[in-house]
Parts: structure tokens; sequence; C-alpha cells
């Protein structure tokens, strides 16, 4: 009971984590130059993409998206850098795959609306 | 009332003034003897009789918390100007100097971070 009730925990901080249009904005930095300081990072959201935002409030949404597991935190001489995790990611792939049309095998018939399954 | 000296804590006065004159250009201006340590400055060539930086010790010991705080976050201590970052980049690094944030345009400016090697990260900023 105790794992699921974890594995469920850390799904819903993964959404938690992608809700916020801040939290988006770095894992954007992070997906065009990965490993990357907390000054680094604060100064792009800032002057790049002009998100108003302090030190202490990029560090504590730095903290969400690590427990989130999206974010990986490594030394490097006595600095911090920040590195982007894609795994957690394959979960919502996962559950609503993205279909392309070599996926489809039998052509579509004039029965198939009966056929979708809703909800 | 005029700005004429900034400072910046280092934990090895002799490695400092080696760094700061040999690798980041600066040339020294004054070496005073003052017990344990020195009264040591460096200038830029470019303005020998302009801002001196004092190369001061890092011994109170508030100092190496709130340095290593800084580094931690990637905080550079100071600033300075240079004609072209991506060039002083190129020539720092072939003198093995690490940079912690390579050259970033961020506004009007270029900006980068390197490690002093006396426990300070410093920023190097070029007008585009």
């Amino acid at each position: 009971m105790q794992v699921i009730t974890c594995i469920l925990h850390a799904v819903s901080d993964l959404y938690k984590a992608l809700a916020a249009p801040a939290r988006r904005a770095i894992l954007d930095e992070l997906q065009e130059r990965d490993g990357r300081t907390l000054f680094d990072l604060c100064t792009r959201l800032t002057t790049g993409r002009g998100l108003d935002m302090s030190r202490q409030a990029v560090s504590q949404h730095l903290d969400v998206l690590e427990s989130a597991g999206l974010v990986v935190c490594r030394w490097d001489g006595r600095s911090k850098f920040h590195y982007l995790n894609k795994e957690p990611l394959r979960a919502i792939h996962d559950r609503w795959p993205v279909e392309t049309p070599n996926d489809r095998e039998e052509p579509a018939d004039e029965n198939h609306d009966d056929q979708r399954v809703c909800g | 009332m005029r700005i004429t000296m900034t400072s910046v804590y280092v934990d090895d006065q002799a490695r400092a003034l080696e760094f700061y004159t040999e690798t980041l250009g600066f040339v020294k201006k004054q070496d005073i003897p003052m017990g344990e340590h020195r009264w040591l400055t460096v200038v830029s060539p470019d303005a020998p009789d302009g801002p001196e930086l004092v190369l001061e010790p890092d011994s109170h010991p508030a100092a190496k918390p709130f340095k290593e705080a800084l580094v931690e976050d990637g905080i550079p201590f100071t600033s300075f100007e240079v004609d072209d970052v991506p060039a002083e980049h190129r020539r720092l690094g072939e003198l093995g100097v690490r940079f912690t944030q390579p050259p970033t345009e961020t506004g009007p400016v270029t900006m980068a971070v390197f490690d002093d090697t006396c426990g300070n990260l410093i920023q190097i900023v070029s007008r585009r």
C-alpha cells in the first residue's frame, strides 16, 4: 500500500511541478542548455524571458522540480549545477501515448464512432 | 568622495597575485607588508591610475561561509568589463581557467563567470 501511495504521490508531484509557467520556463532553459547554476538560470529567466523572479523564488521552483525528479543536482567543484531529467515525463506519454499514422494497422470503418470508449 | 578601491577576498594572497596578474592581466600596484598579511592591490594596465583592486585576505570568520554560499549558487563576487567576452573566454580557457557559465547574452551585454582559484567566482561582461 505504501508503494502505491508513493507512486501516486510522485505522479501528482509531476503534474504540480509542470503546472507553474515559471517552472516550465526553467525546464525550457535547461532544454536549451543543460547543467546550469542558480545564478545562470536567474539571469536568463529575468533578462531573456522577462520573468520578474527573485533568486529565492527561482530556488524554490527548482526545489519543486527536484522533488518531482525533473531536475537533478550535481556538484562540480564547489558549485551546484542543475540538470534536466525527462524520465518522469515518460509517465505522461505512457498514460496517453501519441500515435503516429504508422501505428494504425486497420483502416477506419463506419462503426468506428460506436466503438469509441468514453470517459 | 571618489570610488578608488574595491576588494576581493582571497584565501591565499600569493596565489591571488599570480592569478590576477599572470592569468587575468592586471598589474601589481601596491604591496606593503603588514604582519601576517600584505596590503596588496592591482590595477588594470588600461587604467594604471584608475581604481585599485585590493586582494584582501578572507581571514574574518564570516568571510568563508559567505564566499562558499555565493560559489554554491554560481553567484560572482564582482564583475570586470572586457572588450569581447567570447574572445576572453577562449583566451582564459586556454590558460586553464574553469568557467561555471559560458558566454551568455543577457540584454545589452554578453557575460560569463569563472573561478578565480581563490574561493570566488568572477563575472566578465562586454557590450554587445
